[in-house]
């Protein structure tokens, strides 16, 4: 059976005078009704990028994009990439739509709340400006705004921030999407207020039947509310699996090290963290190789050096769980145990 | 000599709410700190952690004496800074030093790391052993740069490097006690745990005293040895961070705990978890009695009315609230 969004071989390049900056490469994932996927990374590992590209949202004259991303609709699958700025136009908004990191500069500071919802309503269905704002009042109840009737005639910076973020979900939301990109929808809120917003998007998929990619960074959150993971490093996906897959046998060293980096809350002892030394590349000039080896600790152990001269491919290890590295499972348990 | 580094004594810290444009009049205050106590030993980590608008920078800063305090008292090293002028903090603040949240801002892009790690010693007319560009050389060294980089400018390094000046900047002087201001909220996960390392290091080389200020609560539970709660303005819980994490006392330490996403699914499914309704109120108009009981799920009527004293509940950990857990 075939996902509602499939993403295959996507490349995102941004030309630059300093050289093409590889932001994507060869990303592949897919996602599901009802599924919650979760795109890992740190800054500048081309999390972010590889969904603008299916939103539709670069620049076409600054950015060359290749690939597919299949939107499996009821009335056919469409390619986003290949299809025109006016058939992706359409559907965002629709089958689709995203929320972003900063609400506050995502919602427009000179219209109320309630009209910037009712504009996206308004844009696919018929009906007067009273429509509108009974759609807003209803999509503001919806995702828990007290008093919504009066607070529809807001403006964003009369606003919490938790509040602008369900404002953002809610327009997002009035058009009953089936897909939901979500950028980092949490980053910019205190962890009260995010345990809201995180449990309102998992109610609503429920409720809505919604495919949902989240882009974080924050493990934390991804244990908490995704079905899936893709880790991001350097521009590609380096490992593709469940939650229990990443976070209980993860099969590449970049997710180790990740996993290690984090101090746990539930840990009785305090250790020292275990680091992943250097920095990560950047996207004008990936290593050859392996994006990772450079910060590898096991990168040595691999006798015919293949790391330096070929990017490992993603090869199952077992059930869909995809990883992209030269050593293989058995030899990585050993390597770890060895260390511990 | 007491073995404080820093004791804040019923500190307070209200900034006048205007309104208006030019001709603005002050319409009230915000109530940014409001009456707290905190003790830093020396060579101890004390954590500060509240959401944002709590007052935990606040806290921070007024510290350093950057902003004035309302009333109350600051004992540094055994001396009352509280009424310090800008002359006599001079040789205070080489003793105290304070690290930022924000490694680009913080750090002046016109001038080269050598000169920004320098200027401590041009400005306390210091002159450290060796020379001053031995002396940079060697702290670049201690916090995990290269010496070579010396002439370097900031926009050459990445987030976390920069960072790495700032701490070489904050412990030119050979600090006592360094304030810390969320230093690693700003770097990626991979770039974070270097930084804890290096400030962990750093504590044990020196003996240095900390007062670390964050939102993260894994992190603050990594590296500090007591924890204080802020919420509005007000301690509400102050225990070593063992009790504090394992048994909290206060509703509100207990909500913040269970709303930190766990990076392990397994616990992260079967625990309880604790939703708080609402956002935080308006510290200019604070809620009356305890600020926590417009979210708290076991107000009461007595706490609308009247203010929970602060009271030991154990050795070392105290707590405001009328019904601790």
């Amino acid at each position: 059976m075939s996902k509602f969004l499939e993403v295959t071989n996507l490349n995102v390049t941004f030309p630059t005078e300093d050289g093409d900056v590889h932001a994507s490469n060869e990303v592949t994932y897919s996602v599901g009704l009802g599924e919650t996927l979760a795109i890992v990374g740190e800054s500048g590992s081309g999390k972010s990028v590889s969904n603008l590209a299916v939103m539709g949202l670069h620049n076409p004259a600054r950015t060359k994009i290749t690939g597919s991303a299949i939107l499996n609709l009821p009335e056919g699958p469409v390619d986003l990439i290949s299809a025109s700025t006016e058939t992706v136009r359409r559907l965002r908004g629709k089958a689709m739509s995203m929320i972003f990191q900063d609400p506050m500069s995502a919602l427009h500071p000179f219209f109320s709340i309630g009209d910037q919802i009712a504009e996206a309503w308004h844009l696919y269905n018929k009906g007067s400006k009273q429509d509108g704002i009974k759609k807003a009042i209803e999509m503001l109840e919806l995702v828990g705004i007290p008093d919504p009737s009066s607070r529809v005639h807001d403006f964003p910076h009369q606003f919490s921030g938790g509040m602008r973020q369900r404002a953002m979900i809610a327009m997002a939301l009035v058009n009953n999407p089936s897909l939901l990109i979500a950028d980092e929808p949490t980053t910019a809120l205190d962890v009260t207020v995010q345990s809201q917003i995180l449990s309102l998007l998992k109610d609503l998929q429920r409720e809505l039947n919604m495919a949902i990619i989240l882009i974080t960074h924050d493990l934390g959150v991804v244990a908490e509310v995704a079905d899936r993971i893709c880790v991001m490093y350097g521009g590609r996906i380096v490992e593709d699996g469940t939650v229990d897959d990443i976070f209980y046998r993860p099969e590449h060293p970049y997710t180790l090290g990740l996993l290690n980096s984090v101090p746990r809350i539930s840990s009785g002892e305090s250790h020292r963290l275990r680091a992943i030394p250097g920095q990560p590349p950047s996207l004008i000039s990936l290593p050859s190789g392996c994006a990772f080896q450079p910060r590898c600790e096991y990168s040595s152990k691999v006798s015919s050096g293949a790391c330096n001269t070929s990017v490992p491919s993603l090869s199952d290890k077992g059930s869909g769980h995809l990883s992209r590295c030269h050593l293989d499972t058995v030899d990585l348990n050993n390597l770890v145990k060895d260390k511990a | 000599m007491t073995d404080n580094i820093l004791e804040l004594r019923n500190l307070t810290k209200f900034f006048p709410a205007k309104e208006g444009g030019i001709f603005s009049k002050v319409k009230g205050e915000v109530r940014a700190v409001d009456g707290v106590n905190i003790t830093v030993a020396r060579g101890e980590t004390v954590g500060l952690v509240g959401e944002s608008g709590c007052g935990k920078t606040t806290v921070g800063r007024t510290v350093m004496k950057l902003y004035e305090p309302t009333s109350g008292e600051i004992i540094f090293d055994g001396e009352d800074i509280t009424h310090f002028s800008r002359k006599e903090m001079k040789h205070v603040r080489s003793k105290m030093q304070m690290i930022f949240q924000d490694p680009f801002s913080s750090l002046n892009p016109r001038h080269t790391v050598g000169s920004i790690i320098s200027s401590s010693y041009t400005i306390h007319g210091i002159d450290p052993e060796g020379g001053v560009e031995h002396a940079v050389r060697e702290l670049l060294q201690l916090v995990g740069l290269n010496p070579e980089h010396i002439n370097r400018f900031p926009h050459e390094f990445s987030g976390g490097q920069r960072q790495r000046i700032g701490i070489a900047r904050a412990l030119a002087l050979k600090p006592k006690l360094i304030v810390a201001d969320e230093p690693v909220s700003a770097l990626d996960v991979s770039i974070q745990a270097q930084v804890v390392n290096l400030l962990d290091d750093l504590q044990k080389e020196f003996g240095l005293s900390f007062l670390f200020v964050a939102h993260d609560l894994s992190i603050v539970q990594h590296i500090s040895d007591r924890v204080v709660v802020m919420y509005l303005g007000k301690v509400m819980e102050m225990a070593p961070t063992r009790e504090l994490f394992e048994n909290p006392r206060h509703p509100y330490t207990k909500a913040l705990l269970s709303a930190v996403p766990v990076a392990d699914p397994k616990i992260g499914r079967s625990r309880e978890r604790i939703i708080l309704q609402g956002d935080l109120p308006s510290p200019v108009n604070p809620p009356s009695g305890c600020v926590f009981n417009t979210r708290c799920w076991k107000a009461q009527d007595i706490c609308k009315v009247s203010v929970p004293a602060t009271i030991q509940i154990a050795p070392q950990q105290t707590v405001a609230c009328h019904f601790p857990e």
